[in-house]
């Protein structure tokens, strides 16, 4: 992975410096509350319900093992003891003092870690898919790009105050995995006819309280001009952007005002004179990120495994583990593995201090020492040997990282929600549990097979819940917390937004309304069908007719 | 020396400039409802109007720094002023530049422009300010006032500006101090165009 050079230590040297200034300021009385939130904003710091919360930057969610194991040393001497990995393949941490918040950035500049532009309005982490660099499926490796906009967008001084928060996703994969459609810019690398780099460019996705799929602003760019292009959109973006409502302040706001046509054209006409200026990336600096990413040094194996094979002929929770949380490689007798923080009736995403030095362990001992954070909030080892999967899978269930329920409906993503947010609606995370809780069977969890929930706190949907297969949202009706439920959401190459069903719920109603969802699929589908797949072919209705049968609808609706 | 809040280069400096503002608009009344009437104080992003521009007092002598939209109205009345060297134009940033732009056959003519900011929080200053330099060609003073505090000095001098009038009730000779918050950035911008790995060989470090 990316390893800093003087340059990108003295940034973050830098930055703390900075930082511990502006909150000494801040305690001071030097600054007001409404100037030093966007300082602290844009250093992943946010006044939460109980206690700030601090987010920290995991880039395209690629962690060493030394990294997990300060950042499960700074969980515990800071905070209590745990921490949450995000959709955004961030770790947050709830309970942290702003006084301590100093010293836990400088502790974090040790191992290459910070938390620049984790919030705020501004561009944030570079998300990608969690399988970048071993995929199968994979024609570029999008890490070295990442790399490259990730020191490109840290503290780029002229997007430092955007109308609202930026996110940009890359990919490179056939099978879309990093969501791209979903984010303010999406870019999705491919090789053209002449077995060069390009990239499809995507502007004004967004989950949030109204959630678009991006549009599609450039067919074709070459590599060499990701920032120049990436800079014409912004720079229209932050001139004629909304900043008079928050609400509306998104990209996809302004594309879908002016539509993509007229958008087009203006990025295109602002492209013309950045176009070939020195941020157009050269070959040499390419090849100098892309070193970081080589490839491991692989074992040549087999593809197959004699032990491996008698493992899971003898050992069928062995084996229900493999078809879950195992993944395929472009390595022959390699695997990648997902570590579920998904355990039935524990908050989704959750990992204590210890669990973050086994994992940092465990990575060290079958994997290279590098691990990755998923967007679904799992982690992941991506070079593991066949030979060891039995092995590591002992170590992990002593651990509960083994819940052999990944793309089941226990692996469930859910953003922190009323417990922690201040902007929440309604919880979200009780909503999880109960319903992990409902379902807590695995043989009818993997008769049940692929599906996503989705559960987010507040329309701003950091749970993705527009894209769940079921989607859950917090709603707040007259002070008290009800939840509107859709179905039909998918991310992905054929991604779509779910649809709501009807009047919203509460909360103790919630494990039953899934349970009836699950029911009408378990009786109508076909044998290939998957949960989404049969939503698509019946729409919504008999899942509304069989969800709402016996309540008094109309009674709902009108003081809905 | 005279206590002044400017930043010029990389010191406090006097201001020989007066900033000339619009006087505020009349209060109107606003029929919102039917049957109701509210009373409430325009705000947010309104052009001036010509009664305005029209009251807008302007010292008789000494430098002058005068809104954008008076310049435009006004423009011959003024342009003995410019020609003897004491005429800069302000805008606001939800002003477009290209109304500047369109009337003028050399923004050089100008010896400053000012860029008012009213919300330390509104990124659009860093855009017009590049956009100034970059696509425009002016190399005069550039100066940022309004609610321009410190910690946003870094990016308003890598974006053009060379000129800072810190809030009245802040520190200028702290702010000094942000002007170097960074030693390495990134990326390319106005000051330093090329990105790092065009200004040092990273292979070597
Ligand atoms: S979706 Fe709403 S409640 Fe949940 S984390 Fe985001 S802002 Fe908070």
């Amino acid at each position: 992975m990316y390893k800093y050079d003087k340059i990108d230590q003295t940034n973050v040297d830098e930055r703390v410096a900075q930082f511990r200034d502006q909150t000494r300021r801040f305690l001071a009385g030097e600054l007001t509350d409404d100037e030093f939130r966007p300082l602290r904003l844009r250093n992943g710091l946010y006044i939460q319900r109980y206690a700030p919360m601090f987010r920290i930057a995991v880039p395209y969610g690629m962690l060493a093992s030394r990294q997990l194991r300060k950042l499960g040393d700074i969980a515990k001497r800071y905070d209590r003891g745990y921490g949450h990995f995000s959709t955004r393949q961030n770790l947050q941490l709830n309970w942290p003092k702003l006084e301590d918040v100093p010293e836990m950035l400088a502790e974090l500049a040790t191992v290459e870690m910070h938390a620049i532009q984790t919030s705020g309005n501004c561009i944030r982490n570079i998300t990608t898919d969690q399988f970048a660099g071993i995929a199968p499926d994979e024609v570029i490796d999008p890490r070295a790009m990442a790399e490259i906009l990730r020191q490109w967008s840290t503290f780029h001084p002229e997007f430092a105050l955007l109308p609202r928060k930026f996110k940009i996703a890359v990919s490179g994969t056939k099978q879309d995995r990093a969501v791209v459609q979903a984010h303010d810019i999406g870019m999705e690398f491919y090789l053209d006819a002449n077995n060069q780099v390009a990239i499809k460019v995507w502007v004004g996705g967004g989950l949030g309280r109204t959630p678009i799929l991006g549009s599609v602003i450039r067919e074709y760019l070459e590599w060499q001009h990701a920032l120049t292009y990436c800079e014409a959109i912004i720079r229209v973006y932050n001139l004629h952007g909304r900043r008079d409502n928050i609400f509306k302040a998104r990209i996809k706001i302004l594309v879908k005002a002016l539509g993509i046509d007229e958008f087009r054209r203006q990025v295109e006409a602002e492209w013309l004179h950045l176009k070939d200026s020195p941020n157009t990336i050269t070959e040499a600096e390419l090849k100098r990120v892309s070193q970081h990413f080589e490839q491991m040094p692989y074992e040549v194996l087999p593809a197959h495994n004699a032990s491996f094979d008698a493992a899971i002929a003898s050992n069928p929770a062995f084996a229900a583990w493999v078809k879950r949380c195992v993944h395929p490689h472009k390595q022959p007798g390699y695997r990648a593995i997902t570590l579920s923080l998904k355990p039935h009736g524990k908050a989704p995403g959750d990992a204590t201090s210890e669990q973050m030095h086994v994992v940092a362990d465990l990575a060290d001992q079958y994997s290279f020492g590098e691990l990755r954070v998923s967007h679904e909030q799992n982690l992941i080892l991506a070079d593991v040997k066949l030979s060891d999967l039995f092995a590591l899978w002992g170590k992990a269930r002593k651990h509960g990282l083994a819940t052999p329920n990944i793309g089941l409906l226990t692996d469930i993503i859910c953003c922190p929600g009323g417990d922690f947010c201040s902007l929440a609606n309604a919880k979200s995370i009780p909503i999880a549990e109960a319903i992990q809780q409902q379902f807590d069977n695995l043989d009818y969890l993997h008769d049940i097979g692929e599906i996503e929930i989705n559960i987010s706190g507040c329309m701003n949907g950091c749970g993705h819940h527009s894209v769940g297969h079921i989607g859950i949202l917090g709603v707040d009706k007259d002070g008290s917390e009800w939840y509107q439920v859709s179905i039909g959401g998918k991310q992905g190459n054929d991604a779509s937004l779910g649809s709501v069903i009807g009047p919203s719920f509460a909360a103790e109603e919630m494990p039953d309304v899934v349970q009836r969802l699950i029911d009408v699929y378990v009786q109508q589908r076909t044998p290939e069908e998957r949960f989404i797949d049969t939503v698509r072919r019946l729409g919504i209705a008999p899942f509304k007719a069989r969800v709402y049968a016996d309540k008094d609808v109309h009674k709902e609706v009108a003081h809905a | 020396m005279p206590s002044s809040n400017l930043i010029r280069g990389n010191a406090i400096v006097a201001n020989e400039w007066t900033c000339v503002t619009l006087p505020p608009p009349a209060e109107e009344t606003v029929r919102k409802q039917a049957g109701k009437v509210v009373l409430f104080k325009l705000t947010g992003e309104v052009s001036a109007t010509p009664e305005q521009i029209a009251a807008t007092q302007i010292p008789a002598s000494g430098k002058v720094l005068v809104p954008l939209s008076v310049w435009l109205a006004r423009k011959q009345e003024l342009a003995g002023r410019l020609d003897k060297g004491e005429l800069g134009v302000w805008l606001d940033t939800h002003e477009l530049i290209e109304s500047l732009v369109e009337g003028e056959a050399d923004l050089n003519d100008f010896p400053l422009i000012g860029v008012h900011v009213e919300r330390c929080a509104d990124g659009r200053i860093f855009s017009i300010a590049t956009l100034l330099r970059t696509r425009y060609g002016y190399n005069n003073e550039l100066r940022a006032f309004g609610d321009v505090l410190r910690d946003q000095l870094f990016f308003l001098k890598r974006c053009g500006f060379d000129s800072f009038l810190i809030r009245a009730d802040r520190s200028a000779e702290e702010a000094l101090a942000s002007l170097k918050d960074f030693s390495a950035p990134y990326q390319g911008a106005v000051d330093d165009q090329l990105p790092i790995w065009r200004r040092i060989n990273r292979n070597a470090l």
